[in-house]
């Protein structure tokens, strides 16, 4: 595999809160390469949207702060650039589409101003020129008779077109990374699957990288190749989506897979996950897991699991993998 | 409001809901007034009948033209000096129209520059900029006025000066509250994503975002500062003298009000007049585009 697109490396974003300090990213490493979906999946509060944001260096000031760790961008580390450098990668070389579509749109101007404001920023062009290439954006975004639309104002659009101009303003320069952080969320079911779709497309004719932030793992399913999984601020486990899917490793995995319903299957209940996700101002020493974890021991309760390759491509920090206790008991059988 | 007048609140929610609704009839009474008033004063040079200045002792205190010993040279009546009163209101309009439009465009201006920083800022200044505007509302803008009148003089620019430095703190107080629902919308965080920098998001997203509400803040605003200045001048420490402002001329004719009514009488109505327009206009505006603003 040639070069990664982004590689972060061990990084750490905390933010200082009344109640404490919140470890919301804590030592996350992953690499996404041209053209590859890297799925980011955990619970609310599981530090996915903080990770995404520590890419872009828009963490919340001033209560959240990257305090450690390296993020490469095409060999670059970005947390070594001032902010003004800062502020030409955003948008030029990293997009991100934002969940809510509704509110993703200045109100009081026109698609065709907010489209064309990237790309005159980030191409230069002016009069006829830029108007044909707000067009061609929203063209390439499949929105239908783009000429007119570009006249309209947000709140004359539904949601998925609406998120369709904001998946156009994006891909304006086009950027080597998108983050799209839970864009689908707030769509219907059937535009949900034409977003998708979409998605895919712009990423295939613009080679794009693409981290995925969801909960649904039906869509981590469809559309990406590997998939990270994470929890209280740390990827447990990560690897290819269909070895993950049918072989995973860290009870936290195999505990959200038994969560989906599936057609077909016979299981009377849905299997939850017991207990609250952890206070992450009040973690213990050991497993962020371990007290709601179904095949709990002794040892995840004192001591932290170390990220263990399972086999190549597929990383887990359970101590039931890896460490001296391999081949410890285990609490239920893989789905 | 609950359970039983259900079925009268319900249209009204609708009302409000549906923005078809919200394209209401325009307010034609304000909007003449206050249109009727800028052409006045516009037009002064042309319309006053007389010199406002020109005095006539022979004719002081000539009573309106319906009333007895009234006459169509002077209209409205004279005053202690012998001025015709209707030339002096209509040169008034200008002052009172003059003062109100500029003091409220130097303190929006200011005012929501203040709220804007405050509120995209945030933080410690935020904190400094809330206190100063605190600070500021809990002085008296007739007092400052005064002070200013007696120690530097009473001129226009004084007037202007004391109520702007003020009422800018209405403003910030209220824009920064719209900045900062406006910052918790996605648009600004995707303006954030797309590289725009502070200035960019503050007047690209966040101004356009709160016109609307300075439009409404503005209008209401108006008839206050109208009033603001005629007191002032009603006191002395306004507009000094000859220049014709209708606060002034009330005062003028306090004492001989039994006798020759007229004096304080029209400038008083034609306070009353356009202030009222103003804020009726202002609550309409403020009920078509931001009926969230009910407290203003």
């Amino acid at each position: 595999m040639s070069r990664p697109v982004i590689d972060v490396r061990d990084l750490r974003t905390h933010l200082v809160t009344g109640w404490g300090t919140v470890k919301a990213v804590d030592g996350v490493s992953f690499t996404v390469a041209e053209g590859e979906t890297l799925g980011l999946v955990g619970e609310s509060g599981s530090g996915k949207s903080m990770t995404c944001l520590s890419l872009l260096r828009l963490v919340p000031r001033p209560a959240a702060r990257i305090l450690g760790g390296q993020i490469l961008l095409d060999g670059e580390d970005l947390l070594a650039k001032s902010e003004a450098e800062m502020r030409k990668i955003r948008g030029r070389r990293i997009g991100m589409i934002l969940q809510d579509p509704m509110s993703s749109l200045n109100p009081v101007f026109s698609i065709g101003m907010q489209v064309r404001e990237p790309v005159a920023l980030y191409h230069g062009l002016r009069g006829g020129a830029l108007a044909a290439r707000a067009a061609e954006l929203l063209a390439a975004v499949r929105i239908p008779s783009p000429a007119e639309r570009l006249r309209a104002f947000p709140h004359q659009l539904s949601g998925g077109m609406r998120q369709r101009v904001v998946g156009a303003m994006a891909i304006a320069a086009p950027p080597r990374l998108l983050i799209a952080d839970e864009p689908t969320t707030s769509l219907d079911l059937t535009i949900q699957a034409q977003y998708l779709g979409l998605l895919e497309e712009l990423q295939d004719r613009h080679r794009l990288a693409l981290v995925f932030v969801t909960h649904n793992l039906g869509i981590v399913a469809r559309i990406c190749d590997r998939v990270a999984v994470m929890y209280a601020g740390r990827i447990v486990e990560m690897g290819p989506v269909r070895r993950l899917f049918t072989r995973p490793t860290h009870p936290y995995t195999r505990a959200l897979l038994e969560s989906i319903p599936r057609l077909g299957s016979r299981a009377a209940r849905l299997t939850a996950i017991e207990g609250q996700p952890p206070d992450l101002a009040r973690l213990a020493a050991g497993c962020a897991f371990a007290p709601r974890c179904p095949s709990v021991m002794e040892r995840c309760r004192v001591e932290a699991p170390p990220e263990t390759m399972v086999e190549a491509g597929h990383v887990t920090r359970c101590w039931l993998e890896g460490g001296p206790e391999v081949g410890a008991p285990r609490g239920g059988t893989p789905a | 409001m609950l359970a039983e007048p259900g079925a009268l609140a319900l249209p009204e929610v609708a009302a409000a809901a549906d923005p078809a609704s919200r394209g209401r009839r325009l307010p034609v009474f304000s909007l003449g007034i206050i249109g009727l008033f800028m052409l006045v004063a516009v037009l002064a040079p042309i319309l006053s009948p007389a010199d406002p200045f020109e005095q006539s002792l022979r004719n002081r205190f000539k009573p309106p033209v319906w009333e007895e010993g009234g006459s169509w040279k002077f209209p409205l009546g004279t005053d202690r000096l012998g001025r015709d009163m209707l030339s002096r209101i209509i040169w008034g309009s200008r002052v009172s129209l003059a003062a109100g439009v500029l003091t409220v465009l130097l303190a929006s201006a200011f005012g929501a520059a203040v709220g804007l920083a405050a509120g995209y800022y945030g933080g410690r200044v935020d904190a400094a900029l809330m206190r100063m505007t605190d600070a500021t509302m809990s002085f008296p803008v007739i007092l400052l006025a005064l002070i200013l009148a007696v120690t530097v003089g009473p001129s226009f620019t004084n007037v202007v000066v004391a109520i702007a430095v003020i009422l800018w703190a209405r403003y910030a107080r209220v824009i920064r509250g719209q900045v900062l629902t406006l910052m918790q919308l996605d648009f600004v965080a995707q303006a954030r994503i797309a590289g725009a920098g502070a200035w960019r998001i503050i007047t690209r997203h966040l101004l356009p975002n709160t016109l609307g509400t300075l439009l409404v803040l503005v209008t209401l605003q108006i008839g206050y500062v109208i009033i603001v200045e005629a007191s002032l001048s009603f006191l002395g420490a306004g507009i000094p003298p000859p220049t014709p402002a209708w606060g002034s001329m009330i005062a003028e004719g306090r004492d001989v009000v039994t006798r020759a009514w007229w004096v304080s009488l029209f400038p008083g109505l034609a306070i009353l007049l356009v202030v009222l327009a103003f804020n009726l206009l202002g609550d309409w505006l403020r009920d078509t585009f931001d009926p969230k603003l009910r407290q203003l």
